[in-house]
């Protein structure tokens, strides 16, 4: 007689097990990660292509995402150049302190957007800090674009330098020694050694920080003031239109964000695979 | 080598102006209220309600995760199966979706005419503007806390001591809770305090689909754009200090944790 099922091994899990367990997974994962996905597209599609296509095209809607590309543009290469920087003091010097560094380095992931956001009006919004004297000089921060700019800052700070750090300090200092010994200058054996050596995980850490920079919403709500065509981001313009019932539009922009998230988990995960050796420990699966 | 006063000095230029000195500004803030006044300011009923529906739908939320997420964690690692590759991508979709499309989309999942909604509405369950609603958006938004937190700890499990466990009679069962939890359990705990700390600031995901009813399903950050835009700077402080305290906390106790999981190995 042949066994009904095939001799499994003594870590393998009852087959009536895995067909649960992995039933559970499934529809876990249906409800709470794949039906939002899908809404968001179905509500856009709602009333047909035509209606989704003129609420991206509509004025507020092109201001919005000049905006957020705007914004993006000067967060994302300053969080970058500051990655690069602290990861190169962290990974290829002693010093003390530098624990407490990196834990500082951190603070901004573990803090809620909201405070992000209120921290900058609390500095610079009209009853902070130096609101009198940036209104006697009719210097706008809050309500306006430099505000914006900095609690993205602050929201997207820790991505690329923690996607460094580790991969720098697994990598040691040995190159970069023989390459100073050989008379390379700091910047060139910057450029030549250590930048081709981290450039997959400084892409993954960038990929990261963008895809929050242009999709940040509490921080970015708190600080913006929400003047239509001037300080809304895309997320913002999201709940504007949410907000005035203005469901196609809103799903439309919304999904033009979906899809940014798409492709960013895309190459994420198309690096993670293909460069896993090259990337921060933590991500090889 | 050369090149370290610079590039220390840059770090910690731009670390004190984009974060230290800002949250300095927080924290200095709501003592113009004196003591009493701070504390008069984070006992109001309205804000005691916050914080009470702030963590526990965040308690809640974590928990949930913590199982579920064990239970995909383990199909994904031990389990063959087609699309994994497709299904372990998405897992990291809270991580990349802006938090206000989730927040928009759960709501109109759960609205009573919604895909689940309207099911659950037939059942006699609300979801959407009410507490369950918050629950609903901080476990979308943690999941991948737990799954990521787990998923290398599991992949390099060693097989061994399930497998003595089974040649000395163990059930699977026994062998899971024995053997398997034990050495899971830190990390599980570390991904699920991680999942807790991000849900108690969240925003965009929760206030969608919580319809914000003072005293009934207004979360705490919420408050702390109310009073902003009431102009009471100092009220607003006060709350965002004791969130950023909760933020410390975690931050400490789960670097703590993570030296405590790096000291047993």
């Amino acid at each position: 007689m042949k066994p009904l099922i095939r001799p499994r091994s003594a870590t393998d899990d009852h087959p009536l097990t895995k067909i649960v367990l992995s039933a559970v997974a499934v529809v876990f994962i249906a409800l709470f990660l794949v039906m939002p996905l899908a809404t968001v597209f179905s509500e856009a599609l709602a009333k047909g292509w035509e209606a989704a296509r003129d609420a991206l095209i509509a004025p507020d809607a092109l201001d919005a995402i000049r905006l957020t590309l705007i914004v993006a543009a000067i967060a994302v290469p300053l969080n970058m150049v500051f990655g690069l920087a602290a990861s190169w003091c962290v990974a290829k010097f002693d010093f003390k302190g530098k624990n407490l560094l990196v834990t500082l380095i951190d603070i901004p992931f573990s803090v809620s957007p909201v405070v992000s956001g209120l921290v900058y009006v609390l500095i610079f919004g009209l009853q902070g800090w130096l609101g009198q004297d940036l209104r006697d000089h009719g210097i706008k921060i809050i309500f306006a674009l430099p505000g914006i700019v900095l609690a993205t800052m602050f929201v997207t700070f820790p991505f690329v330098a923690r996607e460094l750090i580790p991969l720098m300090t697994d990598q040691g200092r040995d190159e970069e020694e023989a390459a100073v010994s050989l008379g390379a200058s700091g910047w060139s054996t910057f450029r030549r050694v250590t930048l081709p050596n981290v450039k997959w995980a400084l892409l993954y850490g960038v990929l990261l920080c963008n895809a929050r920079a242009m999709g940040e919403f509490g921080a970015v709500s708190v600080v913006s003031g929400h003047i239509r065509g001037l300080t809304d981001t895309m997320p913002l313009h999201v709940e504007v239109l949410y907000n005035d019932y203005q469901y196609v539009g809103a799903f439309a922009v919304a999904s033009l964000l979906a899809m940014l998230a798409l492709v960013t988990l895309g190459l994420k995960s198309l690096l993670e695979w293909r460069f896993a050796g090259e990337i921060a420990a933590t991500h090889k699966h | 080598m050369p090149g370290f006063g610079f590039s220390l000095g840059f770090t910690l230029f731009y670390l004190s102006a984009i974060v230290l000195v800002p949250l300095a500004a927080l924290i200095i803030r709501p003592w113009e209220l004196g003591w009493s006044g701070f504390w008069a300011e984070i006992t109001q009923p309205r804000v005691l309600a916050a914080l009470k529906l702030s963590f526990g739908a965040s308690a809640i939320a974590a928990a949930v995760n913590s199982i579920f997420g064990l239970v995909v964690v383990w199909v994904l690692v031990r389990y063959r199966f087609p699309g994994k590759r497709i299904v372990d991508a998405l897992v990291d979709l809270p991580f990349a979706l802006p938090t206000a499309v989730a927040g928009i989309a759960l709501s109109a999942l759960y609205a009573p005419n919604g895909w689940l909604g309207a099911p659950l509405e037939q059942a006699g369950v609300k979801v959407a503007y009410t507490p369950y609603g918050v629950m609903v958006a901080l476990i979308f938004i943690g999941l991948p806390f737990v799954v990521r937190t787990l998923q290398p700890v599991l992949s390099d499990l060693s097989r061994d001591a399930e497998e003595a466990a089974a040649t000395l009679g163990a059930t699977r069962m026994q062998t899971f809770r024995r053997v398997i939890l034990p050495s899971l359990a830190p990390t599980l705990l570390t991904g699920t305090a991680m999942a807790f700390a991000r849900a108690v600031g969240e925003y965009g995901s929760v206030i969608f689909i919580a319809g914000n009813l003072p005293m009934v399903s207004e979360i705490t950050p919420l408050l702390i754009i109310i009073k902003l835009q009431e102009y009471d700077y100092a009220g607003a402080a006060a709350i965002g200090v004791v969130m950023l305290g909760v933020s410390f906390f975690f931050l400490f106790a789960l670097n703590g944790l993570q030296a405590w999981i790096g000291s047993r190995r």
